[in-house]
């Protein structure tokens, strides 16, 4: 009945290897103590509600899951699950848990602490925000309408197995098992903290949270008992908040701080690249990110598909880049190249200014028209959002720029008829997950454009979403490369209405100490940020 | 007229009033001086790397980060910044004078209810006042002067109250008011006179800080917005650059300084000219 | 004088209660929706309602309002959105950094303020009083990000004679502090240069000196305690600045104090912790401005109290 996949813990190792067996002098270490900074203050350690992308990494090492991601790859492997078997039709998923995995107060994890874990990600009382994640489980909708407090669709025959039934076929269930919101933790921690289990974390996954003193640090050590031999590498790393970037990059170079976990301030950037240690204190390489602006197709002139045409002509992408300090690359399509699916053949609109002033008369705007540019408050976004203006006033489009606070940024976005146009910087869509799927829904499908949705084009095209749901449903292994030709299509065949300007991809710069080691796709690991099961300390 | 002449007496005065002339000319003059147009983002204006260029013969003083010249916009940031630092920070400080004087001179209920009403205000979180404005209004110029005055007026109120009541008792006061002075006599003459120098020095001392919070209004939404530049939100966008680019702090920074110090010298002379405690002593 | 505070003390809950009253209104005006940001970009209109409704924010304001109260008055400041912590937990957390920071940056406001007002005022009319008063000048005018960081790059960075970050020892609260006095300083430099020529202009003073007492003596004696007046009420304005304003000097040395929480819950909407911090420096307000009103007249014994 059930198709074994060719997947099982030693091919899990082995791949995970791969990376480093390129270079053998790199090869990991074992130990150290690593500081890493971030400004922001770390709001949960609770995998059922933390989504930002400080604490993403954090959670990740903290919990196990059934599967996850081979370290600097978007490729899943089995963790907790120790194998995997996925019905014909695609309705049924079954694991086998790996036996003797603890959580860090000692109990072993079994197969009804993946169900409660679960159950309580979607759990409306838990106010976690991925419950929509899992929608596909038979039994969602009763949980989230308050009919029932489990969920039918979740198995547990004995300890060592656990299946999930699913309402519909979902590509990316694997996917979802994958994320933050699927980690795996013992309910009676979760009682015992009494509301606070943010604070109070307690998991089985590379590390365990060993203090953390509120507005200062969090220090964290390796769980000794993790299930992977000789991972993580480090002993332990500690997180320092409220920490400046622009100082974290001072203490970087004095050797005080050995990951600047926000990155390189622009004010610091080409110093920092063109000192003589630049080469190697410099990570830089591309991430699941692509930033673009939005063109509502609900406000006037917008809900002319030449206007946005147009629009998408007159962006100079290149200057955009270079105020970026080269840190970017011109978009042509939504998705970003590193996604599955992406078409490298699709040019896009090319930039020019004559033939978009032509499309701008076509839909009788020779004169130009007065229209409102979003953007968010912090650098770089109102430069890049000036150069975007200046770009407009080219053709005709006086577009006044209104600089505001994230939140407000969003809702004006997810309120119909009011924004005209946003620049995405700051929120752009960095995937949750690396699958074409996850760039479509929320923000180019119909049922994001609804009230406090993220659709703020507000495009809404019932055949393409039929091509998704469609697409979606693929979700038998052998259709893998099928299914991501399918997307992949559907993200250029959007851009014939051009509901959005796609204008950078975004690489991620992150600064570290001349003592770390391994490869730059662990320092920007496309589902992590930082992974810390496998940076290292050089010996 | 005899205020005119004994400034023109005192060398610093003149030189004080020498310069805020100046500059206000030169806000007003700013599209027949300004090299190029303040907004423009200029192609030759960043290297290839995207840094900013230093001052040189082609940017007098430099670019921006965006490529857009220096000079020209700290010429057309003047507008902006000499409004808000001159009406912005006269409307609090004379706010801030008549609730103070107000509140000192009149015990009882009505002048608690005004300092309460000042305790409130201080209390009161202005930041928040201002993201939520930004977010329901339109940003504009007097928006950003009417959230500035609204939030500067409770110090100088603050300190006037404190001030007027240590006058109320002085002996001269107390004199007055035994021979029968009438109430708006004693405020006008007596009092006032007294304040001058208070109502000087935050007048003057106001100005920078407050040409420094108006970036920080348009930072959140409410003032002046992009590319429209003024001296604050020049330094503002740009202070992080302020090792690898001092001059767009180091030139708008230095130009507020000497307003407000242009004005706190005019401040100062008029003060001395005012001053009831100078004039016919020794 | 009891009655006299038990009636400051009245008017003193209601003002935290004005400022409560007001501070809930603008939140709810503010278009952004806490159950939006919480909920994230992949949220289903579903999550969000149900966030919405177990956050209680799909109650009427007055209910909402009159929740928030009843546990204000029992000590509860309720439960932050984005950390799900109780909020005295985490303003309690860092009310000792911001207190320790503003004594200290008080204090060296004072200490430079005083000594270069009095400097000032003694030498009225000279050089040293316009070069004092230009360098108070330069203090107040600078960007508080630039001074913060040209301080941390020269003494910390270069120099290594103090931490460039962190929170703990003495050494780690010298560079914030100072930062905040050389920019703060200024206002009491001036505040104090003009009280003590005020002072040195009154017929005692006149009379003083004439006696024959002696400078130091004439300023020890007689013409500080003057100053103390303005210097008491610059400092219940100060309060407030430090409770609100100081968040970018404690970014810029990472000093975890209460305007660094509460910068992050404005941008994530966590309407618990920007009620609570805002109560928390309201209250710091009131306090010491009350200090500041009933010290008044224990120096200045001219001043009836009212």
């Amino acid at each position: 009945m059930f198709r074994r996949m060719l997947l099982s813990t030693t091919a899990a190792a082995f791949l995970a290897l791969t990376p480093f067996a390129a270079s053998a002098q790199d090869a990991p270490a074992q130990g150290g103590d690593i500081v890493v900074t971030y400004k922001d203050d770390i709001t949960t350690l609770d995998p059922a509600i933390g989504y930002d992308w400080v604490n993403w990494s954090m959670i990740k090492s903290l919990y196990s899951r059934l599967v996850d991601y081979e370290p600097g790859t978007a490729n899943i492997v089995p963790s907790l699950a120790e194998s995997f078997t996925v019905a014909p039709d695609g309705l049924s998923y079954e694991f086998k848990l790996r036996k003797g995995v603890k959580f860090s107060n000692g109990r072993e994890v079994v197969a009804s602490d993946v169900k409660y874990s679960i159950e309580r990600a979607v759990n409306p009382k838990t106010q976690g925000p991925g419950a929509g994640f899992f929608g596909a489980i038979a039994g969602f909708d009763d949980l989230t309408g308050g009919k029932s407090e489990t969920l039918s669709g979740i198995e547990t025959p004995d300890d060592g197995t656990v299946i999930f039934k699913l309402s519909r076929p979902d590509a990316t269930f694997l996917h979802v098992l994958a994320i933050n919101f699927a980690s795996i933790v013992p309910k009676e921690a979760v009682e015992a903290a009494a509301g606070d289990f943010g604070k109070k974390p307690v998991g089985s996954g590379t590390f365990i949270l060993k203090d953390w003193t509120i507005g200062q640090q969090l220090v964290f050590e390796r769980n000794k008992d993790y299930f992977v031999k000789d991972m993580p590498h480090i002993d332990s790393f500690k997180v320092e908040v409220g920490q400046e970037p622009l100082v974290a990059l001072l203490r970087l170079q004095k050797g005080e701080v050995d990951i600047a976990g926000d990155g390189i301030p622009p004010a610091k950037f080409l110093e920092i690249k063109n000192s003589p240690e630049g080469a190697q204190m410099i990570v830089d390489g591309e991430q699941l990110h692509t930033g673009y602006v939005t063109l509502n197709t609900k406000v006037k002139p917008f809900d002319d598909v030449k206007v946005r045409q147009a629009v998408n002509m007159a962006i100079n992408k290149e200057r955009i880049t270079r105020i970026l300090n080269g840190r970017a690359t011109a978009a042509t399509q939504p998705l970003p190249p590193l996604m599955p699916g992406y078409d490298k053949a699709f040019t896009g609109y090319a930039y020019d200014v004559e033939k978009a002033k032509a499309l701008l008369a076509e839909a009788g705007y020779a004169d130009g028209f007065e229209t409102v540019l979003y953007a968010t408050n912090t650098d770089p976004q109102p430069r890049i959002a000036q150069a975007i203006q200046q770009d407009l006033a080219a053709i005709g489009i006086k577009a006044e720029i209104r600089a505001l606070a994230q939140g407000n940024v969003i809702a004006a976005g997810g309120t119909e008829g009011e924004a005209p146009m946003i620049w995405s910087g700051g929120m752009a869509w960095i995937a949750d997950f690396p699958d074409p799927s996850n760039f479509y829904g929320p923000i180019l499908g119909c049922a994001g454009a609804v009230q406090g949705g993220w659709n703020w084009s507000w495009y809404c095209n019932e055949d393409l979403d039929k091509r998704a749901t469609a697409a979606d449903a693929m979700s038998d292994p052998a259709q893998v490369a099928e299914r991501q030709a399918v997307w992949g299509k559907i993200f250029t065949d959007i851009m014939a209405d051009a509901p959005w300007v796609p204008v950078i991809n975004e690489r991620r710069v992150v600064a570290k100490s001349l003592r770390m080691g391994g490869p730059d796709n662990i320092y920007i690991d496309p589902t992590r940020v930082i992974n810390y099961d496998a940076i290292f300390v050089k010996p | 007229m005899r205020v005119l002449k004994e400034i023109c007496r005192q060398p610093t005065a003149l030189f004080g009033l020498a310069v805020v002339l100046i500059v206000i000319l030169m806000a007003i003059a700013a599209p027949l001086i300004a090299p190029f147009n303040p907004d423009e983002q200029m192609f030759d204006g960043l290297t290839l790397e995207g840094a900013p260029m230093p001052p040189g013969s082609q940017f007098l003083l430099g670019t921006d980060t965006l490529g857009r010249d220096l000079f020209s916009r700290m010429l057309f940031g003047a507008r902006t910044s000499l409004i808000i630092g001159l009406v912005a920070n006269g409307i609090a400080v004379a706010i801030g004078l008549f609730v103070g004087i107000t509140a000192g001179y009149m015990r009882g209920w009505a002048g608690n209810l005004l300092m309460r009403f000042t305790d409130l205000m201080m209390a009161f979180p202005a930041l928040l006042l201002a993201i939520v404005l930004a977010a329901l209004l339109k940003p504009s110029l007097w928006i950003v002067a009417m959230v500035i005055a609204l939030v500067n007026w409770v110090q100088v109120a603050r300190i006037v109250y404190t001030e007027t009541r240590g006058l109320v008792e002085r002996d001269f006061i107390l004199a007055e008011r035994s021979l029968g002075a009438g109430h708006g006599r004693i405020l006008l003459l007596h009092i006032l006179p007294h304040l001058v120098p208070t109502a000087i020095v935050w007048g003057t001392l106001g100005i920078a800080t407050t040409v420094l919070l108006e970036a920080t209004l348009s930072f959140l939404g409410i003032g002046v917005q992009p590319p429209n530049p003024s001296w604050g939100n020049i330094i503002f966008e740009s202070q992080s650059y302020f090792q690898a680019a001092p001059w767009l702090v180091f030139f708008p920074g230095a130009v507020i300084l000497l307003t407000a110090l242009a004005f706190n010298l005019v401040g100062d002379a008029l003060r001395d000219i005012l001053d009831p405690t100078q004039r016919g002593r020794g | 004088m009891l009655s006299v505070l038990a009636k400051r003390l009245v008017q003193s809950a209601l003002i935290l209660f004005g400022v409560a009253a007001i501070t809930f209104v603008l939140l709810y005006a503010l278009p952004a929706d806490p159950a939006r940001m919480l909920a994230g970009r992949s949220a289903t209109a579903q999550t969000v309602a149900n966030i919405r409704h177990e956050l209680g924010l799909d109650q009427p304001l007055l209910v909402q309002f009159m929740h928030y109260i009843g546990g204000l008055v029992q000590g509860d400041l309720g439960r932050s959105y984005a950390q799900k912590t109780e909020v005295i937990t985490l303003i309690f957390a860092r009310l000792p950094a911001t207190l320790t920071l503003m004594a200290a940056g008080i204090l060296i406001e004072v200490i430079i303020g005083v000594t270069l007002g009095t400097l000032a005022a003694l030498n009225r009319g000279r050089f040293i009083d316009r070069a004092v008063m230009t360098t108070a000048f330069v203090g107040v005018s600078a960007p508080q990000f630039v001074v913060a960081l040209l301080l941390l790059y020269v003494f910390a960075a270069t120099l290594g004679w103090f931490p460039m970050s962190g929170y703990g020892t003495l050494s780690h609260v010298v560079l914030p502090a100072a930062t905040l006095g050389i920019l703060g300083a200024g206002w009491y430099a001036r505040m104090v240069r003009s009280a003590v020529v005020d002072v040195l202009n009154q017929d005692y003073v006149r009379t003083a000196r004439a006696k024959g007492l002696s400078q130091r003596r004439i300023i020890l004696r007689h013409v500080l305690p003057n100053a103390v007046l303005p210097i008491i009420a610059m400092i219940g304005i100060d309060i407030g600045q430090f409770m609100g304003g100081v968040v970018v000097v404690e970014a810029v040395y990472g000093w975890p104090g209460i305007g660094q929480l509460a910068w992050q819950a404005i941008q994530q909407v966590d309407i618990p912790i920007i009620m609570g911090v805002t109560l928390t420096s309201a209250l710091a307000i009131i306090i010491g401005n009350l200090i500041a009103d009933f010290l008044a007249p224990v120096i200045d014994p001219r001043i009836r109290s009212n």
